[in-house]
């Protein structure tokens, strides 16, 4: 069983802590589906971002397969950015037709994207040490070597050197990774 | 995926925060769910606190030591417009 199906279990139980997991894991991979997908703005990426959630707390007893969650999870954004688009009448939508509309990517492929990406940001949570902060703020919250030295207390000239070598450990546990996401990715339904 | 530093770079790139107020609300549903109906049932049950909540449900809230906060505000709205 995966990690990911492991934490629906603990939250059908109504373990509050397992939910806030929940919702901590899976908020930058609904985050990107809304803005990079859609291209929502920001106060309707708001409200699909918390419907979703409100969604998955209330209907999360009806997900036949635990393993299924991601995909589930992206399916109902996915629907739930249509429904908003359609409603905001800001252009015309079809089911099939969204993302190819903003841009070269599909939806097939941007969330093979997204989910990569998420497996990736997986792998980065177990690592220890500083690792974890430094490539998180770095690559992902775009922030400079002087504010990541400042926030780790860290002096900034050591930065990149730090960023190298957590890419290198980073790149060590994907691997040891490997057959555990090509086993779970072959579980569920995409 | 090629686990290359190129690529690995770019998927944590791919996926920056969500705001992080969002989350939090996102987080504190199970609490909110709970005094919604717990305040539901208070309405059902009790005229008075009822008629307060129709005068004004923010300090109806208040003066039964309910925090107003905006969520729990617009979400019990939302539920009394409902029913």
């Amino acid at each position: 069983m995966s990690e990911e199906a492991q934490l629906v279990g603990r939250c059908r139980t109504g373990d509050q802590q397992a939910w806030r997991e929940l919702v901590e894991h899976f908020s930058r991979y609904v985050y990107a589906i809304c803005m990079q997908g859609f291209r929502l703005e920001r106060h309707a990426a708001e409200d699909v971002f918390q419907e979703v959630f409100a969604r998955t707390y209330e209907h999360l007893d009806r997900l036949r397969n635990d393993d299924a969650i991601r995909p589930w999870l992206a399916q109902l954004t996915r629907r739930l950015c249509i429904d908003c688009l359609r409603a905001s009448r800001r252009e015309s939508v079809t089911d099939e037709g969204d993302v190819e509309a903003e841009g070269s990517e599909s939806w097939d492929e941007g969330l093979m994207r997204l989910d990569e990406a998420l497996d990736v940001h997986e792998a980065l949570a177990a690592l220890g040490g500083d690792c974890r902060e430094i490539l998180d703020r770095f690559f992902a919250r775009d922030e400079s070597y002087k504010a990541i030295g400042d926030a780790l207390e860290l002096p900034a000239g050591t930065i990149a050197s730090r960023i190298s070598r957590c890419l290198s450990k980073l790149r060590d546990e994907l691997e040891g990774r490997r057959p555990r996401l090509s086993a779970s990715s072959g579980s569920v339904t995409r | 995926m090629s686990y290359d530093e190129h690529g690995i770079a770019e998927a944590l790139s791919a996926l920056p925060p969500a705001p992080a107020a969002w989350v939090r609300a996102a987080q504190e549903l199970p609490l909110l769910r709970r005094v919604l109906d717990e305040i539901v049932v208070r309405i059902e049950q009790d005229d008075e606190f009822r008629r307060r909540v129709v005068a004004d449900l923010e300090t109806a809230l208040q003066a039964e030591g309910y925090d107003p906060d905006p969520a729990l505000v617009e979400a019990l709205r939302h539920r009394l417009a409902a029913e």
